[in-house]
């Protein structure tokens, strides 16, 4: 790969653009799933009762079930989120900087 | 039916304080105590036998495809997503992630949920952060990216060490575990049993590479999976497909009522919860044999399907383990043939799922769910194995002592060779550990992944002011920080060592050696003022198009 090859992808205004956008949005959802799970030890450490409560009037279900699952729900999803934009959105981009830049 | 789970219980009995102790959450595969050898049981040796022909096979078709230095590191690159996703989960599902994870439900009920959480959260960050740098910059080994611009001598020689000393620890937890898994699951020698798993592993590397380590991962999962699905299927038909009602059973049988379903006394430390977290998180973005699977993809797209798969597999396995921990509450507690004449479930509580399986599937599920439990084993050190090699071949031997320099034949005889060492080196070790306490070796192996590969990985990636010097001198005060905290914690100091008290108070140091080793690593850069650390300050331009955009990247050679 020549010197001038990344020199031209440098230059050129849409690469700035793939690498703050994506910089950001992984940092956005990295910051999300941070904010989950320490969230969900958080609670566990300092409030175990509000997932010990029951799910409804009578029910042997706890809260705790459906946060628990939510919070492998939300790892699957979230990364699911991700490859969405990442094969779709910014591939394209990076597709026509590396053809701008030959 | 009850002949076959007396005989495995008596013996599991010993077998169940390793798995139940903490560092379960590290998915060790660790099984301490004496075990008795068990009856030999025929079907299970069926099944399992079954399997080791067909992955012998799919060896010896790897083989003929194994020609170049790619294909036996990278499988040539060739490994599509969803394959690798399935190969990253197979690495993930240990058999005592299985066994451990399915009996801490059945003795604690939701805290198993909360333990399984942390082993999956790792994943989001690793898409997130590492993935897609990690394909567009490295070749075979998480070394080629974290020396992509530093020096590669010292860099090289660090990761191989960092990469060494996590292989070591856990293939001794997983010889050790397979050795007394096998025993009590198959009858056979504790030492037959340690020599039959090295010797597959070290078949399986030498011959069939990356191709077939690939491979035996992948059936292993599939099989693991659809056993552990059926599992979950069918304690879920029990109940009419309601969950209320397979809780609201479970209360009522097991001892703990309906404290099962709150958070236990599992997380009482916060300080030790976090730091486990952090180990749990970023371990798994520095874990050799993990992130050597990003480079048998072709292309960033597809490490990033991978990442998304392994996640969705991880998880659908935790909830699958969850339930099957139920459902051995309901099915297995208190039901005569299971229990012994103390009150307790025979085996211990890791044994739950074996049972279960018995319990829903007959003798022949049983076997068959003891068979994959011993796949499930191999498939892991073989993975271990062929990145213990790559680090050794690919990073000492050919970048470091050769320069660069080394044929590419020469680079795969070392490794091979490597294998065969490493295959006798956990044999040794294996049967020299079998009555040792070693339930911290994989909690010490995630806490050194975290404060050593991690730090010097992501800064290589993220900072632009990394230089060499502090780059090796974090990497190395991280390793040395999570092994001194860890020797002198609680794990060992006072259960393995005997001493009354432990000088450092936590189970994981991760929470301060990886803050450590990124501190050391950014003060030492900062310091550093030659003439290679600004060349290598300006080589991280290049480097930051070609983990952006690919440009220059390895391509996968057309298989």
């Amino acid at each position: 790969m020549s010197r001038t090859i990344y020199d031209r992808v440098r230059a050129n205004p849409k690469f700035h653009q793939l690498c703050e956008t994506r910089g950001r949005f992984a940092w956005i959802l990295t910051a999300v799933i941070l904010v989950i799970y320490y969230g969900f030890i958080a609670i566990i450490a300092f409030a175990p009762d509000m997932l010990g409560a029951p799910l409804g009037e009578g029910s042997v279900t706890t809260v705790g079930i459906p946060v628990g699952l939510g919070v492998i729900l939300s790892a699957i999803v979230l990364t699911g989120i991700y490859v969405y934009r990442a094969n779709g959105e910014f591939d394209e981009l990076t597709r026509q900087i590396v053809e701008e830049s030959k | 039916m009850s002949h076959v789970s007396r005989t495995l219980g008596t013996a599991g009995a010993a077998l169940a304080p390793a798995l139940l102790l903490p560092t379960l959450a590290f998915a060790a595969g660790s099984v301490d105590g004496a075990v008795e050898k068990q009856a030999v049981n025929v079907t299970a040796i069926a099944m399992f036998v079954a399997f080791v022909v067909a992955t012998l096979g799919i060896t010896y078709w790897a083989a003929r495809r194994t020609k170049s230095a790619k294909d036996f590191y990278a499988a040539g690159g060739g490994i599509t997503g969803m394959q690798n996703g399935l190969a990253i989960a197979g690495d993930y599902m240990s058999a005592a992630s299985f066994l451990g994870i399915a009996g801490l439900v059945f003795t604690s009920g939701f805290d198993g949920l909360i333990y399984s959480i942390g082993f999956l959260v790792g994943w989001p960050v690793i898409m997130f952060l590492v993935a897609e740098r990690l394909r567009n910059l490295g070749k075979y080994t998480f070394a080629d990216v974290a020396s992509f611009r530093l020096g590669q001598g010292p860099i090289r020689s660090m990761s191989a060490s960092g990469t060494l000393v996590v292989v070591i620890l856990y293939l001794i937890a997983q010889m050790v575990g397979a050795g007394k898994l096998i025993q009590l699951l198959f009858g056979l020698d504790y030492s037959v049993a340690v020599i039959l798993v090295g010797v597959l592993m070290v078949a399986y590397v030498t011959f069939g590479g990356m191709l077939a380590t690939t491979w035996v991962q992948i059936i292993k999962a599939v099989l693991l999976l659809s056993g552990a699905t059926f599992m979950a299927v069918m304690v879920l038909v029990h109940f009419g497909f309601s969950m209320e009602s397979l809780f609201k059973t479970a209360t009522e049988v097991h001892s703990k009522g309906i404290a099962l379903m709150e958070p236990g006394g599992l997380v009482k430390d916060p300080v030790d919860a976090i730091s486990l977290g952090l180990a749990l998180m970023f371990g798994t973005a520095g874990l050799p044999h993990i992130l050597m699977r990003f480079f048998t993809v072709a292309d960033a797209k597809a490490a990033r399907k991978s990442v998304f798969y392994a996640t969705g597999l991880i998880g659908y396995f935790y909830i699958l383990t969850f339930i099957i921990g139920f459902g051995a509450i309901v099915l297995v507690l208190n039901q005569p043939e299971y229990m012994g004449a103390d009150g307790k479930i025979l085996g211990g509580s890791n044994m739950a799922a074996i049972h279960l399986a018995q319990a829903v599937g007959g003798n022949v599920f049983l076997g068959f769910i003891s068979a994959v439990a011993f796949a499930t084993i191999l498939a892991v050190v073989s993975g271990l194995t062929l990145s213990g090699a790559s680090a050794v071949s690919h990073d000492l031997y050919a970048s470091v002592f050769r320069k660069g320099r080394a044929a590419e034949t020469d680079e795969i005889r070392v490794s091979k060779i490597t294998t065969l060492c490493l295959g006798v080196i956990a044999i040794i070790l294996g049967i020299a550990f079998e009555s040792q306490n070693i339930a911290f070796m994989v909690g010490l192996a995630f806490a050194i992944a975290a404060s050593a590969n991690f730090p010097v990985l992501f800064l290589s990636m993220f900072w632009k002011g990394l230089s060499t010097r502090g780059a090796f001198a974090g990497g190395f005060a991280g390793l040395a920080c999570a092994t001194v905290m860890v020797i002198l914690g609680p794990t060992i100091w006072k259960d393995v060592l005997g001493h009354p008290d432990a000088i450092f108070p936590y189970k994981n140091p991760a929470l301060f050696s990886m803050p450590l080793a990124f501190l050391v690593a950014w003060v030492v850069s900062k310091m550093d003022t030659s003439d290679e650390a600004r060349a290598e300050s300006v080589a991280f331009d290049d480097q930051y198009v070609r983990s952006q955009t690919g440009l220059g990247a390895e391509q996968a050679s057309s298989h």
